[in-house]
């Protein structure tokens, strides 16, 4: 299915819970509602002209450094989907403040993504409601802070054993 | 009649002195000669069956996302060299072209065939690699010693191409560093045959061998739903019987133009990975004849009009402003002059001076030339894309290696992400190994090829 | 001094000599390195004419620890308990810039040498270092190994 044809017919299906559409570069994009999210990426997965099986990666971007996003919602938690039976891709969104990070999880449609949001929680801090385990995916346990966020400088190490610089 | 014994375990509380038995944890990792890379596999036994396996990862995490945030774009690809770090070229030319579709560039065709060529001779590299090491591990060293002996053959090819022959460096945004050499055709051919041997050799040991059967036959199998419910790609899904292959799904650079086959299998299980991966290996060196067959740009073999001057006293005379007429010279270039050769340079990267820098002789010996290189790699001018994203996935040696770049219209990209082709059979690995026996766990995992690079980032 | 001393000079260069030509490695690889650490043990550049061919993967059974690839900050207690573990005596190699001062990764994840938690004999850079590179290092160290002097 054509990209523009999919993202009308999320609008069309769900009206104001789809913040935001755009294309760029042959990427088509959608922005949802956090309170639509799951109901969003069930009919994606379910509704057979869309048929999205894969969910091929699932991560987030941290926006307070962005020129001109700097005041708005802190945190985009970024879904890709492909459809092996139509070949198509899609990309949805989500925006979270840095207070209110809780995005519903994925994990019951692909469960995939139980180690994808452990990486978001990881590297971001973004929780997810519903994970069965949310720990840590590649720092160590006793790491502190979540490395990706771009408050977080790049050097300071906190080592488990060893000098910290 | 065999009768099972019932041990008392005096380990901790609950074990009393009552007859029963006890699961038996054991840590397999992270330092562990199985695993490749470190990865910590926590098993839970009854016996010698695996009953629960708890898989933790990150003990390679080297902090490759920040890091990329850190310099301009070209900074980013020694970083994604070190991803999977077995085919280091794919992953230069993924990223590249994820930087190239933010720009909204196309590369030169003579460009697509070089990448094709070089990241399809990476990926005869992996397998040789995966399969090598996977068969060493089940007692077959000497497999192990020839298939290194074959890729030693072909890092000779990417060390004449790139200089290097693990960690490369080899991509630019917007082309490659350097053409391809004299006589690669050539070499490409010799190499090719004393790998084909190999494979024959490896063929005659391995395919029919009763123990490697017996060990690899009905072992890590994992069903084709749950395979594409995991979003494992790569090899894993076609030996699963899913004919999913980024080259020919949406196909980038020159695959569109190429013939070549899709191996599939259809159990899903370790011995259906290995024929898969074998027969990649020989539809890789299909691919790579005919690019080398069909590159533009005349023969590889680079001709040059006019006598060779020293770049040496062309930089001077440059430096010293005396410019005129120094751009017709040609030159040919030191090693202490990176890069390409002028007629070289423009058959390989994409003719866009925001991105791309100039030749050397055009750096040197002309003063727009100067400005050129001078705009590129000042601190805060660079390689600037628009503001936006795009998500590029091409096909890794272990499946679809994507990456998502965000660009916030300054010199340094904002967010890089790898999609790690090798993170979704790792987080299916317990259900391929839980049930299997503890001695089937090192075969399994030998065959989802995880690189700790790529896995961790 | 005189005959006692003679004898023995000559037993610690038989003992070294010996020692020196069976280094049994654990080769503690994790990363790039790795690879490069593979293609020198295998038949095109061969360590197993140094007597360093049988890597031992325990470290009780092993001498000489081969860090291979850079060690973060995760698997830092995990090498040190490694070699903790093994037994007199024992050379570290520092395989690679990454485990000799960090690399490039100067970042939040990565041990800024390895030296930094256990003592190192040998640092052989390179990202990653060519195999003759790492010959050049495996023979310093067997130098090293050679001239230690024994206590009777």
């Amino acid at each position: 299915m054509d990209g523009a044809a999919m993202l009308a017919e999320l609008r069309a299906r769900f009206g104001s819970d789809v913040v935001e559409t755009h294309e760029h570069r042959g990427d088509h994009t959608a922005v949802v509602t956090r309170e639509a999210l799951r109901r969003v990426l069930a009919w994606c997965r379910d509704e057979p002209s869309l048929a999205f099986e894969m969910l091929t990666d699932l991560t987030a971007v941290d926006y307070v450094k962005y020129p001109g996003r700097q005041d708005g919602p802190r945190f985009e938690v970024v879904y890709h989907l492909y459809s092996l039976t139509h070949n198509h891709r899609l990309r949805l969104k989500v925006r979270v403040d840095e207070d209110d990070a809780l995005v519903p999880t994925a994990v019951d449609l692909w469960p995939i993504a139980d180690w994808f949001e452990r990486e978001v929680w990881d590297m971001f801090g973004v929780r997810f409601a519903g994970h069965p385990d949310l720990r840590r995916l590649l720092m160590y346990e006793e790491f502190v802070g979540h490395p990706l966020r771009k408050d977080y400088p790049i050097d300071r190490r906190q080592p488990l054993i060893g000098p910290a610089s | 009649m065999a009768q099972t014994t019932q041990r008392e375990f005096m380990l901790g509380e609950g074990s009393g002195t009552g007859s029963g038995s006890q699961n038996l944890r054991v840590g397999v990792g992270p330092a562990h000669p199985a695993m490749h890379g470190i990865i910590r596999i926590t098993t839970e036994l009854d016996g010698e069956v695996i009953v629960k396996a708890d898989v933790e990862i990150g003990y390679l995490h080297r902090a490759f996302e920040k890091d990329c945030e850190e310099g301009g774009y070209n900074n980013a690809i020694p970083f994604t060299d070190r991803l999977n770090y077995v085919s280091p070229l794919i992953n230069n030319f993924g990223y590249c072209a994820a930087v190239e579709k933010l720009l909204g560039i196309g590369v030169t065709e003579r460009c697509k065939y070089i990448r094709v060529i070089m990241s399809e001779i990476s990926r005869i590299c992996d397998h040789l690699t995966c399969i090598g090491a996977s068969a060493m591990e089940l007692g077959a060293f000497t497999v192990f010693l020839y298939m290194i002996k074959a890729r030693e053959f072909l890092w000779e090819l990417v060390e004449d191409v790139t200089g290097a022959r693990l960690t490369i460096s080899y991509g630019r945004v917007g082309g490659v560093k350097a053409d391809l050499p004299d006589g690669f055709a050539e070499r490409t051919a010799k190499a090719f045959k004393e790998t084909r041997e190999v494979l024959d050799e490896v063929h005659r040991l391995l395919t029919g061998n009763r123990i490697f059967m017996d060990r690899m036959i009905g072992v890590g199998a994992l069903s084709r739903e749950e395979t594409i419910a995991y979003a494992i790609t790569g090899p894993l899904l076609r030996a699963a019987g899913v004919p999913y292959d980024v080259r020919r799904a949406q196909p980038y650079d020159v695959y569109d133009r190429l013939e070549f086959e899709i191996p599939t299998q259809k159990d899903g299980d370790n011995y259906s990975r290995y024929l898969v991966r074998m027969a990649e290996m020989e539809q890789s060196m299909r691919i790579v004849e005919q690019a080398l067959a069909m590159v533009p740009g005349g023969p590889i073999n680079v001709d040059f009009e006019g006598r060779p001057v020293d770049p040496a006293w062309y930089v001077d005379r440059g430096k010293q402003g005396k410019t005129e007429g120094l751009l017709l010279v040609p030159i040919t270039l030191s090693p202490n002059l990176l890069g390409s050769e002028r007629p070289a340079h423009e058959r390989i990267n994409a003719h866009d001076k925001r991105v791309v820098l100039p030749p050397k002789e055009t750096t040197y010996g002309s003063i727009e030339g100067l400005m050129n290189h001078f705009m590129l790699i000042m601190e805060g001018n660079g390689i600037r894309p628009p503001r936006g994203e795009a998500y590029v996935a091409v096909e890794g040696a272990n499946g679809e290696l994507g990456f998502y770049v965000v660009s916030d219209g300054t010199d340094r990209p904002y967010r890089v992400r790898c999609r790690p082709p090798c993170l979704p059979p790792m987080a299916a690995l317990h259900r391929m190994i839980e049930g299997q026996m503890v001695a089937d766990l090192i075969p399994t995992f030998g065959s989802v090829n995880m690189i700790g690079g790529e896995l961790d980032r | 001094m005189g005959l006692g001393a003679f004898f023995t000079s000559k037993l610690d260069e038989a003992i070294g000599w010996a020692r020196k030509y069976s280094i049994f490695q654990y080769p503690f690889v994790t990363a790039c390195c790795g690879m490069e650490y593979m293609a020198t043990a295998c038949s095109h550049y061969d360590i197993d004419r140094f007597g360093a061919g049988l890597p031992r993967f325990s470290p009780r059974q092993a001498d000489v620890l081969f860090v291979v690839g850079t060690i973060s900050h995760k698997m830092a207690p995990v090498l040190k308990r490694v070699y903790d573990q093994m037994t007199e005596p024992k050379w570290v190699v520092a395989f690679g810039v990454c485990t000799c001062t960090g690399g490039f990764y100067n970042n939040y994840a990565t041990v800024q040498g390895i030296d930094t938690i256990i003592p190192v004999d040998v640092y052989i850079p390179g990202c990653p270092p060519r195999p003759e590179s790492v010959i050049d290092g495996l023979m310093k160290l067997q130098d090293r190994i050679a001239a230690q002097a024994q206590r009777y």
